[in-house]
């Protein structure tokens, strides 16, 4: 691969994601990748990396500090630009969409960096969809526990076996048109509240 | 209603677009505001230059550093209206407190002889032999960072040599503070009082005590946008402008703070947002003279104030003096669009586009379209005007200006 010269410097306060975008860079030819997580003492890390091209989060709250930075660092002499081309508004939006940051040290060819960036936005997406997801699960884990709770509660309180507190809870659901971890969640709180002993 | 997405970061000045929302200006005008709370100007200024933001809560400079070439990006950017006047302070360790009240005068607030002080401390610090003091502001294109850079030189203190200057976002200044990261700051309210009230700091001065009615953040869009959605812009300026009005009635205070507060907006508790509203910020009751939202003319783009931070990039050496840097920076300011959009609003507009900053020493009546306008005081804490049709010589005649600087 062309690009296998060019030195890239990932920040991210996400080590996974670093690692994930650093491996697929990795396979395409790229040997000079440097990650930096900490920012304590930036400058001199920019100054021994002198990097060419330079990959950030878009919620690192330190942006403007970063690019202070770089705009002070000798090691970046050269004017540094965010993305590509700047006439490619849909790189630009595709980019920021993924929550990824790229400066580009001036003169380096376009079609270099274009792969360098759609990489980067590539991993970002997949970083995203599997946090989604974790997220989503353990969100589930959770709607399932309550589910379970508001199950022993009306079988409690209506001397139903199980499935027919499930089939109660699924009823309501649908009649009221909301998820039945919703309905589970609202009969918890309400018992929750009526079990309190008055003070 | 036709939705406008608008950035901001969590500061008072952001009030006007928050109240535009919040008390229904901006529904009355048709819009659907939508407002997104955003963690670093860098990403404001890129979600506004891509089009995921229509309109954003902007450091005044930043759209005009953009449109010198000084930012990453090259998407054009206007500024058609200031969300207000002032609104800054400067902070200190401690440590750098107590040593500063050791000399002879007794801190109180006032720009002039907080800058005497500072000055002496870092002399003697200098013969001492200890490290440089370092000052963060939040950006390297903010008033915070001009208005710091200012107050120094005008006090005889080199920013470019005396002190070392870092940027820190607002919402983490007052923890850097406490840890000793830094030995001060210059940031907008509520974070200085965040910080005092944390034990980190005092207050050494105002940005109103340093230049009375400075400009400070503007609404910033895109030229493109503001072309193809003239009429929408309008509008939304006459929310702006109504919401202006309101924030700056001195009985909308309570409720002001009441939704400023909510973890959607500021997220800081209620108390900490009072001294900036009450404009008692450190030792100085300044009232509505601390932050400005309407009167004054504080929503107006005075093209002068571009041109002062034209001169500010220029003497600190980001960028070298020319007749169409200056007038493109002059350009970015839009004070006709502001005429277009409030003509019908029945308020003042004030005839100039431009002004000399510090030629007002009390209230004066001024030119105006539509009715009586009364501007300032306003001008500089060490009394030099600023002539916006005298650049060079302003530029040649500031303190610690290298005119040999080589780039």
């Amino acid at each position: 691969m062309s690009g296998s010269n060019l030195t890239i410097l990932i920040i991210d306060e996400s080590p996974e994601r670093a690692l994930l975008i650093e491996a697929a860079l990795q396979e395409a030819g790229h040997r000079h990748i440097r990650i930096v997580s900490i920012l304590n003492g930036l400058v001199r890390q920019i100054e021994d990396i002198a990097p060419d091209v330079i990959i950030m989060d878009l919620g690192n709250p330190n942006r403007d500090f970063l690019e202070h930075m770089f705009r002070l660092s000798k090691a970046i002499q050269k004017p540094v630009a965010m993305f590509v081309d700047q006439s490619s508004e849909q790189a630009m939006l595709d980019a920021i969409e993924a929550g990824v940051s790229a400066y580009v040290v001036d003169g380096l060819k376009r079609e270099r960096i274009k792969a360098i960036l759609d990489l980067a936005i590539m991993r970002f997406r997949a970083f995203e969809k599997l946090r989604q997801e974790r997220d989503d699960a353990l969100q589930a884990l959770d709607e399932r526990k309550i589910i379970d709770r508001a199950k022993g509660i009306i079988m409690r309180q209506r001397k139903l076996d199980e499935a027919e507190a499930y089939e109660l809870l699924r009823k309501a659901a649908m009649t009221q048109g909301r998820r039945i971890g919703q309905i589970a969640d609202a009969i918890v709180q309400s018992d929750s509240i009526l079990q309190e002993k008055p003070s | 209603m036709i939705r406008i997405t608008a950035g901001f970061l969590p500061l008072l000045d952001a009030s006007i677009l928050i109240a535009a929302h919040e008390k229904g200006f901006a529904e009355e005008q048709g819009i659907d505001l939508k407002l997104v709370r955003e963690m670093s100007w860098a990403n404001i200024r890129d979600r506004v230059s891509v089009g995921q933001f229509d309109v954003a809560h902007m450091l005044a400079p930043l759209p005009i550093a953009q449109n010198l070439g000084l930012s990453p990006l090259a998407v054009e950017m206007i500024a058609p209206f200031a969300l207000g006047l002032g609104g800054n302070a400067i902070t200190v360790s401690n440590a750098v407190y107590t040593a500063l009240q050791s000399g002879n005068a007794a801190i109180n607030g006032d720009a002039k002889l907080a800058g005497l002080c500072f000055r002496q401390l870092v002399e003697q610090r200098k013969v001492s032999g200890l490290p440089l003091l370092t000052l963060a502001v939040v950006h390297s294109f903010s008033a915070h960072a001009y208005e710091l850079r200012y107050w120094l030189a005008a006090s005889g203190v080199n920013p470019q040599s005396d002190v070392s200057i870092t940027i820190v976002p607002p919402g983490l200044m007052a923890d850097a503070l406490a840890l000793g990261a830094i030995d001060g700051f210059c940031v907008g309210e509520p974070w200085n009082s965040v910080a005092v009230a944390m034990g980190a700091g005092h207050v050494l001065t105002t940005k109103s005590s340093i230049w009375r009615s400075s400009p400070e953040k503007v609404l910033g869009l895109t030229r493109q946008w503001a072309e193809h959605n003239p009429e929408l812009l309008d509008q939304l300026l006459l929310a702006l402008h109504r919401s202006a009005v309101w924030c700056a009635n001195a009985e909308n205070v309570d409720e002001l703070a009441g939704i400023l507060t909510r973890s959607l907006y500021l997220d800081v508790p209620l108390e900490h947002l009072y001294h900036g509203l009450h404009g008692e910020v450190g030792h100085r009751a300044e009232g509505n003279a601390f932050l400005q939202f309407y009167h004054n003319a504080a929503n107006f783009p005075w093209q002068s104030h571009a041109l002062w931070f034209y001169t500010q990039m220029v003497r600190w050496h980001h960028l070298d003096l020319s007749l169409e840097g200056a007038s493109r920076a002059k350009a970015t300011y839009r004070p006709d669009i502001y005429r277009r959009a409030l003509q019908s609003a029945g308020i003042a507009l004030p005839g100039a586009s431009s002004k000399v900053e510090g030629a007002l020493l009390s209230p004066t009546h001024v030119p105006a379209q539509g009715g009586q306008l009364v501007l300032g005081p306003d001008g500089f804490f060490d009394g030099v005007a600023f002539d916006p049709d005298a650049l060079q010589s302003y530029i040649e005649a500031s303190p610690f200006y290298d005119a040999l600087h080589k780039f």
